[in-house]
């Protein structure tokens, strides 16, 4: 390849893969901060109905996502690539900003958590139009035989977004004050607002660089000739021709990937967090060691690709995780438990505080921290109220455990989430050149989309909320939530494995 | 390949409603179990985004079963 063309190309993959990071981020930090929005938007007076109202809020940001592939891979279709997606971007990181700047439910009332549902609707809208049109973008510069090559560079992004905003969060939580205690209040407070208000600076310099890219070569030539799809919902989803492929990538390929990339990288942190007890730094701080090493597997794969196919390759992944994913998680509750290593018995301490919230007002603080052979630190806090209103008052005290995990547990830990974003870049690095190469330029955008925002979105962004859910309705069995993923990625596994054709580096401009 | 292709259609084709009345009968009785308003929105929306997509797998079924992604 030329040197100037090479050089256009590593433009057009920097100002797409850019743009849709940042996307991922806005999109991302929500659900991260999910515990915090909940107190900030939605009545206090039942903290767990609190925290469903956000995860249905972060639901809904994902089953909207299949509505917004509908309607800005329309867009995309008709009047190009280039300027539906710098739209996208435009929407989110406006909605992204505004959920920054909403008054809390405590100053008025209702409309908040109103407002940041639309806001975050908002966001599941653009999300759904933005990676279609990144990624045909790409695919249609790209040279046919490093297709799968350049376009998991937009494959990385997905996962990079997500360890910026763990980063951002991890940073901003600890650098409000100098008192650690302090700054954490204080992020709980208002100082979660800055994730959110900073994106504005981000897209906007995404937005510059975006503008002075140029429209795709394939869709300029489809629209030179006046080839242009008309309708291309009814193209991509009315004639059978087509409907059939968007059918068949969605059950042989995005429905699996997407429960493998959210039960690693999401249900892995929750399961970490709130199953095995792990505090909160530690338990974002092993994602994103897990995340960083495990990244440039997307290239990896990607490029490995172009030379034996896409299809096996992520079958691969859907197959390793759904013979490993039991064992894996047993693993991470085998680690977190404290029972496997002996206490330190004289390094037990007891911190016993008080603290007077009014002249009335008392709440007791107890505090007892154990130490293990491993390094681990339990603490378990119980907090209850001695004095309401001057009455002596004997309540259920809340008892939270949190544990610090040693440093070889620590990266024991990491070790094997590193294991499940291996699976993740598995099914992830191909699939975008893989939907690319499955439809015609005229409809490409409106029907690589939607799979994936299906797939994704729909079966992949409810994970945790399901897996959660399944362990509140199976109690006895902590590891009952992986049965969703490993299902719905057997199905899909079986779906791919007879169904799908591994072609290597079809031709796309058709 | 393409006869197990086209008999693997079946199995498709009866997954959809069997997904959709394990759906609804987990449901029913979840929201019964618990009727607060959270655990019938969380359903509800189980139910309306997961039975369009049932109807998918159908349609893919019959596809399979037509023989439409028999190779040539």
């Amino acid at each position: 390849m030329p040197m100037k063309e090479n050089k256009t190309l590593r433009r057009v993959i920097a100002a797409s893969s850019m743009g849709t990071l940042i996307e991922w981020y806005d999109f991302y930090i929500f659900g991260s901060l999910a515990t915090v929005i909940a107190s900030q938007f939605f009545p206090k007076t039942n903290p767990t109905a609190a925290l469903l109202s956000t995860l249905a809020t972060f639901a809904a940001g994902f089953i909207v996502r299949p509505f917004g592939a509908l309607f800005f891979g329309r867009l995309g279709d008709l009047i190009g690539r280039k300027h539906t997606f710098l739209l996208t971007l435009v929407i989110m990181g406006g909605s992204t900003f505004a959920i920054g700047l909403v008054p809390g439910y405590d100053s008025i009332g209702f409309a908040a958590p109103i407002i940041v549902l639309i806001l975050r609707l908002l966001q599941g809208l653009a999300l759904g139009g933005e990676y279609g049109g990144a990624a045909t973008y790409v695919a249609e510069h790209a040279p046919d035989h490093k297709r799968g090559y350049y376009t998991s560079w937009i494959q990385t992004t997905a996962t990079l977004g997500l360890f910026v905003s763990l980063g951002v969060i991890l940073l901003t939580r600890h650098s409000l004050d100098a008192d650690p205690a302090k700054s954490i209040s204080k992020f709980n407070e208002w100082g979660w607002r800055i994730p959110f208000i900073v994106s504005v600076l981000l897209v906007g310099i995404s937005v510059y660089i975006r503008l002075k890219m140029k429209e795709s070569p394939l869709f300029t030539e489809l629209k030179k000739s006046g080839k242009t799809a008309v309708n291309p919902i009814k193209e991509s989803f009315g004639h059978k021709t087509n409907l059939k492929m968007v059918l068949l990538a969605l059950f042989g390929a995005t429905m699996g990937q997407g429960v493998v990339w959210y039960t690693g990288q999401f249900y892995a942190q929750s399961f970490i967090e709130n199953v095995c007890k792990i505090d909160f730094d530690q338990s974002r701080t092993i994602l994103i060691w897990a995340i960083l090493l495990g990244t440039p597997f997307f290239v990896v794969f990607g490029h490995w690709s172009d030379k034996i196919g896409r299809k096996w390759i992520m079958l691969g992944g859907m197959f390793l995780a759904i013979i490993s994913y039991h064992y894996l998680f047993g693993q991470l509750l085998k680690i977190a438990d404290p029972s496997n290593s002996t206490e330190l018995v004289d390094q037990k301490m007891v911190k016993s505080e008080r603290h007077v919230l009014t002249t009335s007002d008392t709440l007791r603080t107890v505090a007892v921290i154990r130490q293990y052979e491993t390094g681990m630190q339990v603490t378990e806090k119980t907090v209850d109220t001695l004095y309401k209103g001057g009455q002596l008052q004997v309540t259920q005290p809340a008892v939270k455990t949190a544990k610090i995990l040693g440093s070889t547990d620590y990266w024991k830990m990491t070790g094997i989430v590193f294991i499940m974003i291996l699976y993740v870049t598995m099914v992830y690095g191909p699939i975008a050149a893989f939907l690319v190469e499955l439809f015609p330029t005229k409809i490409r955008y409106t029907s690589m989309s939607l799979p994936y925002h299906i797939g994704n979105g729909v079966f992949g962004g409810l994970t945790p909320f399901i897996a959660t859910l399944l362990t509140t309705i199976y109690t006895n069995d902590l590891l009952v939530g992986l049965m969703y993923p490993i299902i719905i990625a057997a199905v899909s596994l079986v779906i791919g494995a007879v169904y799908l054709q591994n072609k290597i580096d079809p031709p796309i401009a058709s | 390949m393409n006869q197990l292709k086209k008999w693997m259609g079946i199995i498709w084709i009866f997954l959809g409603p069997v997904a959709v009345y394990y759906l609804i009968k987990t449901a029913l009785q979840q929201t019964t179990a618990h009727p607060t308003l959270d655990a019938k929105i969380q359903w509800g929306v189980f139910v309306v985004v997961f039975i369009p997509i049932a109807i998918g797998l159908m349609i893919f079924g019959y596809y399979a079963w037509k023989g439409e992604y028999k190779e040539e």
